[in-house]
């Protein structure tokens, strides 16, 4: 990363400087509001960096100005590249950069819902994380109080784009489903069975959790962190203790290390088993789906054997994990897998059999590779677009540094590449917790508690089971937060449905939507 | 088709016999945190590890006045961890459904009597019981939780818990349903939804709230998003305790609001 810093720095040399930020893993340069579209220009297109993210942070009482952090990363290069702009209160403006980097629209539009910062020249400035009958109020702003109570919600004022045209009509669906899923919006235009266009509105679960991290302990955020998004605890509860870490300089002993990476491929495997039966469904094949469904039993049960909670929950903890395993613990756990590992190659040689099945799931939710990449689509959804990322690869951290393993990538961009990625990963997983509980170190598995110093920035990013999580955290004296900014995959991967439902029956969205099993919750938090 | 039979055959039945049989659960299993209030001799290190702020004390006099919040417990097990003197434990405890809120609260001083309640809530019993027989047609709501509570509300229909055993079934909407499940916290943006859904469902009706968030707004609690427990919103009849519950507790916690416990 240092080669296009410098490409960078000396492009701008009058404006633009390495900041004396001290972090492990990443590097910080503001950067002018004037060269910024051309500085994310410049790093994209002629340094093949990607944007990764957009944060915002409100640092008015301490220097007076609104930061707002534009985060990137380059394949074969495991630093993050971040630049920060100044925003005076006087003018709450940001560059928007969502015309010509569609990936970043919601973000830009995030920033300018919670801290009032008005996204200058975005295509859609619209409301997004605050629905349209909230005051104006700026939830993420120091000044605006936790408790605060609004008034009550009077009824729905959002206008959706409307769709003409001869027999095109409009389905709305949600924000209370028909499944056991969580809740949103998706208005459907149809011109008979195909779907013209969706407009989803998400948010309906929004719950003030990058607020609430600045009201806790960091001992009770790590909680928190766990109730992000609830299939992806461990994953999510990992960000955030490493992100700490990071911030404190814990050094995490090499047991606990392995221990999270066997819990984090345990997370990956019971979602994928869950989603292939279900995507089995979705289709109509409801045997393949009980099948998967008592094969996600018996990893719920191993779960609750290694950590006390089936959903991984009370496990990680800042500095490790807050237990170790005995060996009746390690034996269940190969045995688990051992036997895991036959009834999914039976499950999945189940699907393979049924032509039905198959003839479904091909070319349905067609997502196109260059779409998928104009999007920034990450994860499954990404990978089996031909994107070629993955954090365990391209930022190793936990053990993964230790594993030689392969990242599953298709080509096909439909529910069918996505579910062979699936059962691709599943198989990786299965290898890479055998590779490392051959070789289950001693020692601790957890570092002693320490005080984390305050004011200290630290990025943290994980490859959870739907894609790449990223934590950002500063901190506050007494072991607290000043600001904690999560991004879940599914913020990135949303567009991708709307793209890959266009041209399909209404009645493959349920599939086309399980495909990428986007989680509500880690989006509205 | 022979494939998919042969590999019915040799799987065989896999549903548990829950509650016929005690459930299935690890030994590591972390359910109710059981308190000895009388060898607790210090309650502040619990309560200031707490993630959820489920244990308080009160200091009056150099007498400590504890009071435990099931319906805000997230189920880590620190408050056993903390405690030096054994006055916590964790069991493998998970029947924690209960109709009384209260009844989740535990206090080391006594609290005022409160009988007489309990009549309103048999004939509602008797009056549900009567007109439901022994079917039972849930409609799910996810009033803003985090998705931990719908993956084990949606393991129950898996053939390990296979709940469809019991007569009970998941429809699609309120229209159809007796019962109410409903997770929480609920959020500012699903307050209406969720009023609406409560309005659509027929009566009898009963309304179940699923988890720490959906009792008490559990981690989450009350802020300018969320307004804490589902009872905040809409009458509720049975509480299921759990981060989230496990299926087992689901199922029990459902049968109760049905009066169907043996």
């Amino acid at each position: 990363m240092p080669d296009i810093f410098q490409a960078l720095l000396e492009r701008f040399p009058e404006r633009s400087r390495l900041l004396d930020i001290r972090s492990t893993n990443e590097l910080y340069a503001s950067v002018d509001r004037e060269d910024l579209r051309e500085a994310v220009r410049s790093l994209m297109a002629e340094h093949g960096a990607r944007l990764v993210t957009v944060l915002a942070e409100d640092r008015l009482a301490s220097e007076g100005v609104f930061y707002i952090y534009y985060v990137f990363d380059r394949l074969g290069d495991p630093c993050f590249l971040i630049l920060r702009l100044a925003i005076p209160p006087g003018q709450a403006q940001f560059p928007s950069l969502a015309a010509d980097l569609p990936a970043v629209n919601w973000q830009e539009r995030e920033i300018q819902d919670w801290f009032g910062l008005e996204a200058d020249g975005h295509p859609n400035p619209r409301r997004v994380a605050l629905h349209d009958n909230w005051p104006d109020v700026h939830p993420l702003r120091k000044d605006f109080a936790i408790d605060q109570v609004l008034p009550l919600f009077e009824g729905e004022q959002h206008e959706y784009r409307p769709t003409l045209g001869e027999g095109v009509f409009q389905i709305p669906v949600g924000p209370v489903h028909a499944g056991i899923i969580e809740p949103g919006h998706f208005n459907f235009a149809v011109a008979g069975e195909p779907i013209l266009y969706l407009q989803l509105r998400m948010f309906y679960t929004h719950k003030a959790t990058e607020k609430l991290f600045e009201h806790l302990p960091i001992h009770r955020a790590v909680f928190l962190a766990e109730s992000i998004s609830g299939d992806s605890s461990f994953s999510h509860g990992t960000a955030f203790c490493q992100a700490i870490e990071r911030a404190g300089d814990v050094e995490v002993p090499f047991r606990a290390k392995v221990i999270r990476t066997i819990l984090l491929e345990l997370e990956r495997i019971y979602n994928h088993v869950a989603d292939i039966g279900a995507i089995a469904t979705d289709v109509g094949f409801v045997v393949a789906n009980a099948h998967a469904g008592t094969l996600r039993e018996k990893f719920a049960g191993l779960n609750e054997t290694l950590t006390g909670n089936r959903l991984l929950r009370g496990m990680v903890s800042v500095g490790g994990v807050r237990r170790s395993w005995k060996v009746h613990q390690l034996e269940a756990l190969q045995n688990t897998v051992d036997l895991a590992e036959r009834d999914f190659r039976e499950l999945v040689a189940l699907i393979n059999s049924s032509d039905s099945t198959r003839d479904r799931l091909e070319r349905t939710g067609f997502l196109h590779p260059d779409k998928a990449k104009a999007l920034g689509i990450v994860g499954v959804g990404g990978r089996a677009s031909g994107i070629d990322r993955d954090v365990r690869r391209d930022h190793p951290y936990s053990a993964y540094d230790r594993l030689s393993f392969r990242v599953p990538v298709q080509e096909g961009g439909d529910v069918l590449s996505r579910l062979q990625v699936r059962v691709d990963e599943v198989k990786e997983s299965i290898a890479m917790i055998r590779a490392l509980q051959a070789h289950m170190p001693d020692g601790p598995h957890c570092a002693p508690a320490q005080e984390i110093p305050a004011g200290r920035c630290a990025l943290s990013a994980v490859e959870g089971w739907r894609g790449e999580i990223i934590h950002w955290v500063r901190t506050a004296p007494g072991n607290r937060l000043e600001r904690c900014k999560i991004k879940d995959p599914s913020v990135n991967n949303w567009p991708a449905l709307v793209e890959a439902v266009q041209g399909n029956i209404i009645a493959d969205f349920p599939v086309i939507n399980k495909s990428f099993n986007l989680s509500y919750s880690g989006t509205d938090r | 088709m022979f494939k998919i039979l042969e590999k019915t055959f040799r799987t065989g039945i896999v549903t548990a016999s829950y509650p016929q049989e005690p459930a299935r659960v690890s030994e590591h299993f972390r359910g109710r945190p059981a308190f000895d209030f009388a060898k607790w001799h210090d309650a502040r290190p619990a309560a200031e590890i707490c993630p959820t702020g489920a244990i308080t004390v009160d200091d009056e006099g150099g007498q400590q006045q504890v009071a435990v919040d099931y319906g805000r417990c997230i189920f880590c097990g620190q408050c056993a961890e903390v405690s030096m003197d054994g006055a916590v434990t964790i069991t493998q405890e998970f029947k924690m459904a209960t109709r009384d809120r209260r009844d989740l609260v535990l206090t080391s001083y006594s609290i005022p009597n409160r009988a007489g309640q309990q009549g309103v809530g048999d004939s509602l019993r008797t009056r549900i019981h009567d007109v439901l027989g022994r079917s039972l047609a849930i409609r799910q709501v996810d009033a803003g939780s985090c998705n931990g509570c719908e993956l084990e509300i949606n393991a129950l229909n898996n053939p390990v818990h296979d709940i469809e055993r019991f007569g009970i079934h998941f429809v699609a909407s309120p229209r159809h349903a007796d019962m109410l499940l409903v997770t929480g916290p609920v959020t500012r943006n699903m307050e209406l939804a969720l009023r609406k859904t409560y309005d659509a469902t027929p009566k009898p009706k009963v309304v179940v709230a699923v988890g720490a968030c959906g009792i008490s707004g559990g981690i989450f609690g009350v802020n300018y998003a969320t307004r804490g427990g589902v009872d905040q919103v809409i009458p509720v009849d049975v509480f299921i305790p759990g981060c989230p519950p496990r299926p087992e507790a689901l199922l029990h916690g459902i049968l109760l609001a049905v009066d169907r416990l043996a």
